[in-house]
C-alpha cells in the first residue's frame, strides 16, 4: 500500500466518523462544531481530488459561513424546547434500510462508472488561450458557462429577499443584528486582529483567481466571513436594510455581469460572449464587482432579517 | 488495490446515505438542516470524483464539474440561510417550543409577541 493511499484511507475514515458523530451527538451546538470540522476535513479531500478551487470554496463557504450561520441559530435556539417526538424504532429501521439502499445504488453506480471517463478537459484547454485566463475553473465559470454563474450571482438576491421578508412589519427598515450576547474578550480580540489579514486574503483570492486557484466566490466568502466576525463581536453595526447604497452594492455584481453579457450580443454575436481580445479585462471587471456584491450578500444572509428591537 | 477515486466515491455515497438518514430521523429542525447539508456535500464529492476521473489534456481534474460544484456550494449556502431564517422566525412566533408537526395544538395558538 502506498503512503498516499494510506493517507486517503485515514482521511476517509476520519470524515465518515466526524459525519456520524455530527448526526448522533445529543447537543446541537456540539453537532455544529462537528460540522465545521467535517467541512475542513472535506476540504482536504478536495485537495486530494486535485480541485483546489473547490477546496477553498468548501473551507470558506461550506464550513466557515455555513458553520457561522448554524452556530448563530443554535445559540438563539438554546432555550427552545423541542416538542416533536423522535420517530419510533420501527420507523427508524425502515428509514435506515431505505437510506442504505440509496447508498448501495449509488455505490453500484460509482463502481460501474465508464472507463475511460468522459471528460471536457481537452475542450476547456483548447479554448482557454482565447479567454486570456490561466485558471481553467475560472474559465468555465466566467466564459464557457457564464450563464450559470450569472444565475448563481442573481440567486443570492431572492434568497436575501426571502430572509428579509421574514421580518415583522414593525422591524422593517431596521438593521440586521448579529450580536447575540455580551461578547467576551477573546472574540473581540479575534475580531480586531483577524480581519486585516482576512481582507488581504479575500482580495488576493479574487485578484489571483484568473490564473491561480481562487476567484470571486472564494474571495467574497472570505470577505463576508470577516464582516460577520466584526458584526458578531459588536465592533460595528450592520447598515439598515433600507439604505440605498447597500441595495446598489447588492445588485452591482449581477447588473455589471448582465450589461457586459448584453453588450456581447452587439459586439460578439451572442449573449455573454466576449469580443476577441477584450475577454480578460471584461472578466476581471465582472469578477471585481461580483466579489463585492457577493461579499455583501453573503454577509447579510448570515446577519438575518432586519430588526428594530434593542437586544 | 482500491483506487483513490473509488475510495472517495464510495465514501461520498455513504455520506449521502448518512445525511438522508439524519434528515428523516432527527426531529429537531436545525439538525435536519445540518443533515441536509451533509447529504449535499456527499453529492458534491461525487461530482469531485467524476471530475478527477475525467483528468486529461494536462489537467489533473475536469474543470467543468468543479465549476458546477462551486456554483452548487453557493446555492446550498443561500438555501441554508433561508431555511435558518424561517426556523428562527417560527421560534419567534411560537415562543418556547418548536415543532414541524402541523397537528400540534401549540402552533395553532401562537404567542403573538412580535406584533405591535
Amino acid at each position: 500500500m502506498t503512503l498516499a493511499l494510506a493517507v486517503d484511507i485515514g482521511l476517509t475514515l476520519l470524515v465518515l466518523a466526524v459525519a456520524c458523530w455530527t448526526l448522533v451527538v445529543r447537543d446541537t451546538f456540539t453537532s455544529v462544531i462537528g460540522f465545521v470540522a467535517y467541512g475542513l476535513l472535506l476540504a482536504l479531500i478536495w485537495v486530494r481530488l486535485a480541485a483546489p478551487d473547490v477546496a477553498l470554496t468548501e473551507a470558506a463557504m461550506g464550513s466557515g459561513l455555513t458553520g457561522l450561520l448554524l452556530l448563530g441559530a443554535a445559540a438563539r435556539l438554546q432555550n427552545a424546547k423541542n416538542i416533536s417526538a423522535p420517530p419510533g424504532l420501527a420507523l427508524r429501521w425502515v428509514a435506515g434500510v431505505l437510506c442504505a439502499l440509496v447508498s448501495a445504488g449509488l455505490a453500484a453506480m460509482v463502481l460501474l462508472l465508464p472507463d475511460p471517463a468522459p471528460t471536457l478537459a481537452p475542450a476547456v484547454v483548447a479554448h482557454l488561450p482565447a479567454t486570456g485566463l490561466g485558471n481553467p475553473v475560472t474559465g468555465v465559470l466566467l466564459a464557457y458557462r457564464a450563464i450559470d454563474t450569472l444565475l448563481e450571482a442573481v440567486v443570492l438576491l431572492p434568497a436575501l429577499l426571502g430572509v428579509w421578508s421574514l421580518a415583522a412589519d414593525r422591524d422593517w427598515g431596521g438593521a440586521p443584528r448579529l450580536r447575540y450576547h455580551r461578547p467576551d474578550g477573546a472574540l473581540t480580540l479575534l475580531a480586531q486582529v483577524l480581519p486585516p489579514f482576512g481582507i488581504i486574503v479575500g482580495i488576493y483570492l479574487c485578484w489571483n483567481g484568473a490564473d491561480q486557484p481562487g476567484g470571486a466566490f472564494q474571495g467574497g466568502a472570505v470577505l463576508a466571513a470577516m464582516w460577520a466576525l466584526i458584526l458578531t463581536a459588536g465592533l460595528a453595526e450592520a447598515p439598515p436594510v433600507s439604505r440605498r447604497w447597500l441595495r446598489w452594492l447588492l445588485v452591482a455584481g449581477s447588473a455589471v455581469f448582465l450589461v457586459i453579457g448584453l453588450a456581447g450580443i452587439g459586439f460578439a454575436d451572442a449573449f455573454l460572449a466576449y469580443p476577441a481580445g477584450y475577454a480578460k479585462p471584461l472578466i476581471l471587471t465582472i469578477e471585481l464587482v461580483l466579489t463585492l456584491s457577493i461579499a455583501v450578500a453573503l454577509g447579510l444572509l448570515i446577519a438575518g432579517p432586519p430588526t428594530r428591537t434593542p437586544s | 488495490m482500491i483506487s483513490t477515486t473509488t475510495l472517495f466515491g464510495l465514501s461520498s455515497v455513504i455520506l449521502v446515505g448518512l445525511g438522508l438518514f439524519g434528515l428523516i430521523v432527527n426531529p429537531q429542525p436545525l439538525r435536519k438542516i445540518l443533515a441536509f447539508n451533509l447529504l449535499g456535500s456527499g453529492v458534491f464529492l461525487l461530482f469531485g470524483v467524476i471530475a478527477r476521473r475525467g483528468a486529461g489534456a494536462g489537467l489533473n481534474s475536469d474543470p467543468v464539474p468543479q465549476a458546477l460544484v462551486i456554483t452548487g456550494l453557493v446555492v446550498a449556502f443561500a438555501a441554508t440561510a433561508l431555511a435558518v431564517a424561517l426556523l428562527l422566525r417560527l421560534f419567534q412566533e411560537t415562543g418556547q417550543a418548536i415543532t414541524l408537526d402541523t397537528e400540534d395544538p401549540s402552533i395553532h395558538a401562537p404567542a403573538r409577541s412580535n406584533d405591535p
